[in-house]
């Protein structure tokens, strides 16, 4: 149990981070705590996402020697950079989300003069 | 003219159109509507262009971005199943940019005209790109950009509109992220992240648990975004209180588009036996979407609002697409399939019709439109007809497809279902004749003294001719795709739907 733990830990903390930014999301009273939510959220499974490329004593996906293409390259000895080149669209996308929803804060605190949720939708029943 | 370059073009139009719309804005104003304009109606022709290319093939066709042969590459993929709906998005966009020409000159000041089109531009590019995609990362990046367009269009709506906006995002997100979780499962047990070579690569792996955590992941993203009960919530705020000349554009589209990928990831990525019998999600999304399509059917009879209405609505018939995939036999799919692009035309109609009434009438409290045929008589016309065909009246377009949905239901004896169908067609029409009932029909003594006789000289609309003709088209559409129901089930849909089924 004790190693299944252990071995596993980045993974138990990906499930952290997500379930902490999770209950922000949906408990913080306060909008750019929210969005603070949306973020570790977001890059919780960034992380996840760069985690599963790595591998044990692997290096850098480079192949020295070019145009030996037809010998068999051994895929173990490499880092998988498939999922960290995925993961630089979704960075572009979290860094999208974060400015989009920024500039509404800054619409909202103009408009109401506050980022708490109650007060807001106390303001928007008069 | 050969059609090889479509698939890219008709993602790539918009997207650079978007910018140029924007860089023009600086300098002149009067050329950003032009813009869009063209470059839409370039979509529309090589929506039309692909769509003939299709129908001479029989066969998809396949556009390998870049020349990078598919399991490494992005592939764009144009099959029965997509094209139509390609057309069905080329079409309302190009109307609802043309009805949004006089609605936004009088709903925003004329600086913000530059970058409300740049975003309608992104928005279509978005759906554009979701419908072709043959590539699960690739969908996701273009469901984020036609989310992010969506959020910053909303929020330049009425009072409320940012925070519903804000709401909206934090939902989407939270749905964008979980598929994005699900396709790394997939990416993670077998190393690919095409559709198609998924479709080969999963039935192998179809006992593992990560696999049934994946898909969970993806189905639930999907229902976020496509906004299934009891994930809706973010929906009647945020399309409610969007500027008119926004939601007739993202209203019927966008959660349309969802339901087109729960079909798409359903069908082409995994199968039929694995959804239905080794892990059972379409009974349990059958049973979601009848609960779902009761719940908004008795909320829109709850509303006074004619928007907020609508909008319950739209979850009420994403309910009956779902219920259509979950008969999993070829009848509901047809309905389903067949609803999906009725739909988009039924409330593309209303939400216009919406707008115009809205913009006359300064009230969308439907206790308040009475005796509106008299100043507005071709709108009401055109109300009446998108009413009818959400209510399912032959030979309107509604009827056709609940018509296949029963059947479905029927074939897949789920008693309940048909039910569930049925009741809510009843609902639908409580709720379309009590606004029909007050426009026309109204209480002997609510009618104004000056308008008590019936002589009144018929006037045309006093709306501008680029706000009521999308609107009449729509309205056309409404009875032609009735008309021509059969023809697209034959050439389109039946091809579309698997042979397994």
């Amino acid at each position: 149990m004790i190693e299944y733990l252990v071995t596993k830990h980045s993974y138990w903390f990906y499930i952290i981070l997500i379930m902490m930014g999770f209950y922000g999301m949906m408990v913080k009273n306060n909008l750019m705590k929210k969005l603070i939510g949306m973020n570790i959220f977001q890059w919780s499974i960034i992380l996840f996402f760069i985690s599963i490329g790595a591998k044990k004593g692997a290096t850098i996906p480079i192949i020295e020697t070019h145009g030996v293409l037809n010998q068999a390259v051994r895929a173990a000895d490499y880092i998988n950079p498939l999922p960290h080149v995925l993961m630089l669209t979704a960075i572009v996308v979290g860094v999208a989300t974060t400015g989009i929803a920024l500039a509404l804060l800054i619409i909202i605190y103009q408009n109401y003069g506050t980022l708490e949720e109650d007060e807001i939708i106390e303001a928007l029943k008069k | 003219m050969t059609t090889v370059h479509f698939p890219a073009l008709i993602v790539v139009t918009p997207l650079i159109a978007s910018f140029i719309v924007f860089a023009v804005g600086w300098f002149d104003r009067r050329y950003c509507f032009p813009l869009v304009i063209g470059a839409l109606t370039a979509c529309l022709i090589f929506a039309a262009g692909l769509a003939a290319a299709v129908l001479d093939n029989g066969n998809p066709l396949h556009y390998h971005l870049g020349s990078w042969p598919p399991p490494w590459g992005i592939e764009y993929v144009v099959d029965h199943l997509n094209v139509l709906i390609l057309l069905a998005i080329a079409v309302i966009a190009l109307l609802s940019a043309i009805y949004s020409r006089s609605m936004a000159a009088r709903e925003f000041p004329q600086a913000k005209l530059p970058q409300l089109y740049t975003l309608y531009l992104l928005q279509v590019t978005g759906l554009f790109g979701i419908t072709i995609t043959g590539d699960v990362f690739n969908l996701y990046v273009l469901l984020e950009i036609a989310s992010f367009s969506a959020y910053a269009m909303i929020a330049m709506g009425e009072r409320g509109a940012a925070f519903a906006a804000f709401r909206y995002m934090i939902f989407g997100t939270i749905g964008a992220c979980s598929y994005m979780l699900g396709v790394g499962y997939l990416y993670i047990l077998t190393g690919s992240l095409n559709m198609a070579d998924l479709n080969q690569l999963l039935p192998a792996l179809y006992q593992s648990k990560a696999l049934l955590a994946g898909f969970s992941l993806l189905l639930v993203g999907i229902a976020i975004k496509m906004a299934l009960f009891p994930v809706h919530t973010w929906l009647p705020d945020s399309y409610t209180l969007a500027p008119s000349s926004v939601s007739v554009l993202l209203a019927p589209l966008s959660t349309k588009v969802g339901a087109y990928v729960l079909i798409r990831i359903l069908l082409s990525v995994f199968n039929a036996p694995f959804y239905t019998s080794l892990y059972p999600a379409a009974p349990v999304l059958g049973w979601i979407a009848a609960a779902g399509v009761l719940f908004a059917a008795f909320l829109a009879i709850a509303q006074s609002d004619l928007k907020r209405m609508l909008c319950y609505l739209i979850v009420c018939e994403i309910g009956y697409i779902v219920i259509g995939v979950s008969s999993s036999n070829r009848l509901g799919l047809t309905g389903a399939l067949l609803h999906l692009v009725n739909d988009m035309f039924m409330m593309a109609c209303l939400f216009a019709v919406t707008g115009i009434i809205y913009a006359h009438a300064r009230t969308r409290n439907i206790y308040e439109l009475r005796n509106l045929h008299r100043t507005l008589p071709l709108t009401m016309a055109v109300f009446v007809t998108g009413a009818l065909a959400v209510i399912g009246v032959p030979p309107l377009c509604g009827f056709f497809s609940k018509w296949y949905l029963v059947l479905g239901a029927i074939q897949a004896q789920q008693w309940f279902f048909v039910f569930v169908i049925l009741m809510s067609s009843l609902l639908n029409t409580v709720l379309f004749f009590r606004i029909i009932e007050q426009v026309y029909f109204p209480p002997r003594e609510s009618i104004p003294a000056e308008h008590a006789h019936h002589d009144t000289p018929f006037r045309l609309d006093p709306v501008p001719m680029g706000e009521l003709i999308p609107a009449a088209c729509l309205a056309c559409f409404l009875i032609l795709l009735g008309f021509f129901s059969n023809m697209l089930i034959t050439r389109f849909i039946s091809r579309a739907i698997p042979g397994t089924f």
